[in-house]
């Protein structure tokens, strides 16, 4: 009896380490791609809002021209920062997208606290509906960051646990991901609230 | 490598950070949720009805919830919680859409699934709240602003997806063994014990093939390693099960509970993206 049982012992040790994480990790790397492709795509969104906005803000309220050409100019700033899947195998990079956009992120709430000054704005059919899509990516955003958030958290812990770290110390060679930080005023972030 | 443990470890505080201190999700109990007293019963069984004929026709599950407070708590944070938990619109098509108020906050969102996200933009739905629900709550008619409301969320989904599970079918794909699971493990348990009398061997390969086969056909088909897994896991509990005093015996096997009792509402599996409009009144 008590051999038998030392057999079953060694049988299951032996078969536990079969599942060595190799699928488990490759899966959870997919997840954090598609994850990244859904803050790509809110962040995109975002920037094909801006130049309407900025056009009809200019309508009601030329004299803000300071405010209207940071949002421009930090505009400007994301378009011209290419970003690819490589971003995430780079944190430099990562660091790099996350303060240009977050410079954006400043610029816009600036310009939609100037706004509350000119009730005819406000009143505006086309400003009320570029305020309601601009509430809506930006809540995107905030969704697909912490779902990105939660894929890279799951991921990491994969390539570490073991017996996976030693399958990706041998085999797959993957280096943990960046999350993203919260960073001073981001969740201040555009606040935009209209009663 | 030190270093590297500390990173690990504050990310991991970081996110639920996120999370904590937040305002608990409410029971899904129908498709009216009026946890704040808002609805008239009247209001409530007329919006009711609607709603399923709506899904019925459509597929498209709409749901409303109000609540009394925030509690401090943000509402699109809340809401998203909502939405991700109760899961409301079908698996694949993710045509889900939540009416969400709280009344001595007065906000309200509409919370919309990817899959409506074409017809029901942000921008319908914005003017949804601000035209059609702003004025008639602001007039404390909460019923026609729910009414109406429902209506123009209805109107604007109409159409896009349609109902092709033929009415009478379960919608939830409950297998056949998890309805007999209890006979099952039962004629199990005589087996093994009247095999044991002869063979433990042989009890014990009736426990390593017939617990990874209940659990890959009754439950979730699972990989190679899985099978192996429970197959050592049932060959050890056919083991032990014939030592065991009886009445014991049965309790390996995990009863499942359908998580909504009596015939009830429950979401269908679609997901949220953050979709949709928040607003005031």
């Amino acid at each position: 009896m008590k051999r038998l049982i030392t057999v079953i012992a060694a049988a299951a040790v032996a078969l536990s380490l079969t599942s060595c994480g190799y699928n488990t990790i490759q899966a959870n790397e997919e997840e954090v791609f598609a994850a990244w492709g859904d803050v790509e795509a809110a962040y995109q969104r975002r920037m094909d809002l801006i130049p309407n906005l900025v056009e009809v803000v200019k309508g009601y309220a030329a004299h803000e021209k300071d405010t209207l050409t940071a949002v421009t100019e930090a505009r400007s700033k994301v378009g011209s920062f290419q970003v690819t899947k490589d971003v995430l195998k780079d944190p430099a990079a990562f660091q790099k997208f996350q303060s240009v956009q977050g410079d954006l992120s400043s610029a816009l709430s600036k310009l939609m606290v100037v706004v509350e000054k000119y009730p005819d704005l406000k009143a505006n059919q086309n400003f009320t509906d570029l305020q309601h899509q601009l509430e809506g990516t930006e809540n995107r955003i905030n969704v697909a960051r912490v779902r990105y958030n939660q894929s890279v958290q799951k991921f990491n812990t994969s390539i570490r646990t073991f017996p996976n770290s030693l399958t990706n110390s041998m085999l797959l060679h993957l280096d943990r991901k960046e999350p993203f930080k919260s960073q001073e005023g981001a969740s201040t972030a555009p606040k935009v609230k209209f009663q | 490598m030190k270093n590297y443990l500390l990173i690990i470890i504050t990310a991991g505080f970081l996110i639920p950070a996120a999370w904590s201190y937040a305002l608990e999700v409410p029971a899904l109990k129908g498709r009216v949720n009026d946890y704040a007293d808002m609805i008239s019963p009247e209001a409530e069984s007329l919006l009711e009805e609607r709603l399923k004929s709506f899904e019925m026709s459509d597929s498209t599950q709409v749901v409303i919830l109000t609540v009394n407070s925030l509690e401090g708590d943000a509402l699109e944070d809340f809401t998203i919680r909502v939405a991700e938990k109760w899961k409301i619109g079908q698996t694949k098509k993710d045509n889900g859409v939540i009416l969400f108020a709280s009344k001595n906050d007065r906000r309200m969102r509409i919370e919309v699934g990817r899959g409506l996200e074409g017809v029901l933009t942000d921008l319908l739905s914005g003017r949804i709240l601000d035209n059609v629900i702003r004025p008639k709550f602001k007039a404390g008619d909460f019923d026609g602003g729910f009414l109406d409301g429902t209506g123009s969320i209805i109107e604007a989904c109409r159409g896009e997806f349609k109902n092709d599970t033929p009415p009478g079918s379960s919608p939830d794909n409950e297998s056949p063994i998890g309805k007999y699971l209890i006979f099952i493990l039962a004629l199990l348990y005589f087996a093994v014990i009247i095999v044991s009398r002869f063979s433990k061997i042989l009890s014990g390969g009736i426990g390593a093939v017939s617990l990874p086969a209940l659990v890959f056909f009754g439950f979730a088909p699972m990989g190679f390693a899985g099978i192996i897994i429970f197959a050592v896991i049932g060959f050890i509990a056919a083991l032990i099960i014939p030592y065991m005093p009886i009445g014991g015996g049965t309790s390996g096997g995990s009863g499942r509970s359908s998580s909504f009792g009596g015939g009830g509402f429950s979401g269908g599996g679609g997901s949220f993206g953050g979709g949709g409009s928040s607003g005031g009144w």
